[in-house]
């Protein structure tokens, strides 16, 4: 059950609940660093990691420090100082212990801080605590849904990487150039993924 | 005289020569995902206004006691703060908003609009142009949130403010495609106003992001790859 569990939480953040495709999080990146195939994958392997590492602390200290003294409200303050302090963190240690890591992820770190796709995730997953009634949510679901919405937001942004790089030797209109045919095409992407919907709730039946 | 006309400029340009959402690309997120009703973009857009010309207050009277060098958390600290009151406010009295918004009201923190009108301007400017900034940026962010939110509301649901207009409903339009759709064919328009009357259109969310300086991630600011490779591996060093 609780195996069952973490695989179909996991495959709802990549699938079902895309935070880029479904959720509308995280657009900034999508839009400005999916022109290269590899600044992609890069700027991904960035976010997936500080949502990960972000949840590990944001969910504890929510569920055992905020709650039991009556601090909830401040959760968006708390949250994002964690954040900005967890991004300088290993931005520090990169550079300092793993330079060639820091090489290909460190670029992509100061814009982590203001990607609403990773405040988002710590807060989202807050909320499936209080309303998820098919299984207990605990910190090893609260993990895992993390890892799978910085998958799910790899697998956008090399799909439409993919995307963009046909569109570049299209005849676009003029006045669609640019942004407006990448928005249109990015419309087409997330219908794609509307597909998804259902698909996990009938693949693994939990209730 | 010219006081009076240069505070007016301060406020209208981000109404329609600066506007944020179509023009310069900032706020995407929430622009695409609360636009799903008109009543929802006009909530999200006075939230949104409300914490940005608070923050541009505050920021404006600080701007000679921040350090340069941590100005950024000092300035996220700042909003956090704001966008939690605003989050008090709204949860005591418009519950029905709150509980549309969900997520996208405590991530009007991490807006870019409000950083990015913080690092240009308020930062460099004295308190009431600031304000009047943040209250013409905010007003320009409402107004185009509010053009999608009709647009959406009245295909999606058939509906303006919950009046009966249509009577076809095509649920795409409120889903997130229709979202991505609505908003690149209306920024279509904006570029083709704004190529008509000669001035240069944003091609990349890049270009307007608070985060341009600091982030070297770009391709969009260097098209050439060496450069950016170069760059990369300078700040590495």
């Amino acid at each position: 059950m609780l195996v069952k569990s973490l695989v179909s939480v996991f495959l709802a953040a990549i699938l079902t609940e895309n935070y880029v495709l479904c959720k509308s999080l995280g657009i900034c990146p999508f839009l400005g660093v999916s022109k290269k195939l590899n600044t992609a994958v890069g700027m991904s392997a960035a976010v997936t990691f500080v949502m990960v590492l972000a949840t590990a602390v944001t969910f504890p200290i929510y569920q055992y420090l905020l709650v039991p003294n009556d601090l909830a409200y401040l959760q968006t303050i708390v949250f994002i100082l964690i954040i900005a302090g967890l991004v300088q963190l290993v931005e520090i240690v990169l550079k300092k212990y793993i330079p060639a890591l820091y090489q290909s992820l460190g670029v992509y770190l100061p814009l982590i801080t203001t990607n609403c796709a990773i405040l988002g995730v710590t807060m989202l997953v807050l909320q499936k605590v209080q309303t998820t009634s098919a299984f207990t949510y605990t910190y090893g679901h609260a993990l895992i849904n993390a890892l799978g919405a910085g998958i799910g937001f790899l697998v956008a942004m090399v799909m439409f990487a993919g995307v963009r790089s046909r569109l570049e030797s299209a005849d676009v209109p003029k006045s669609l150039q640019g942004l407006p045919i990448t928005l249109i095409s990015a419309s087409l992407v997330a219908l794609s993924f509307l597909g998804f919907s259902g698909f996990v709730d009938k693949l693994i039946p939990l209730a | 005289m010219a006081e009076k006309k240069s505070y007016l400029q301060e406020f209208t340009k981000g109404i329609i020569k600066e506007n944020p959402v179509l023009c310069l690309m900032l706020g995407t997120c929430p622009t695409l995902a609360v636009t799903t009703s008109a009543s929802n973009a006009i909530g999200m857009g006075v939230a949104a206004t409300a914490v940005l010309v608070c923050s541009n207050a505050v920021i404006s009277l600080l701007r000679k006691v921040i350090p340069d060098k941590i100005r950024i958390p000092a300035y996220i600290t700042i909003i956090a703060g704001f966008v939690t009151i605003v989050q008090m406010i709204v949860k005591a009295f418009a519950p029905a908003i709150n509980d549309s918004l969900g997520i996208f009201l405590p991530l009007i923190v991490v807006n870019c609009i409000i950083l990015g009108r913080a690092e240009m301007y308020a930062s460099k400017n004295p308190v009431l142009p600031s304000i009047l900034d943040g209250l013409g940026m905010g007003v320009g962010f409402t107004a185009a949130l509010l053009c999608m939110g009709i647009i959406r509301e009245l295909f999606g649901s058939g509906t303006v403010f919950g009046l009966q207009v249509l009577p076809v409903q095509i649920l795409i339009f409120i889903l997130p495609p229709g979202g991505f759709f609505v908003y690149g064919v209306l920024i279509a328009l904006a570029n083709k106003l704004n190529t008509k009357a000669g001035k240069k259109v944003v091609d990349s969310p890049c270009q307007g992001c608070p985060m341009s300086k600091t982030c070297k991630s770009f391709e969009c600011a260097k098209t050439d790859s060496e450069i950016s490779d170069k760059e990369v591996a300078e700040n590495a060093g």
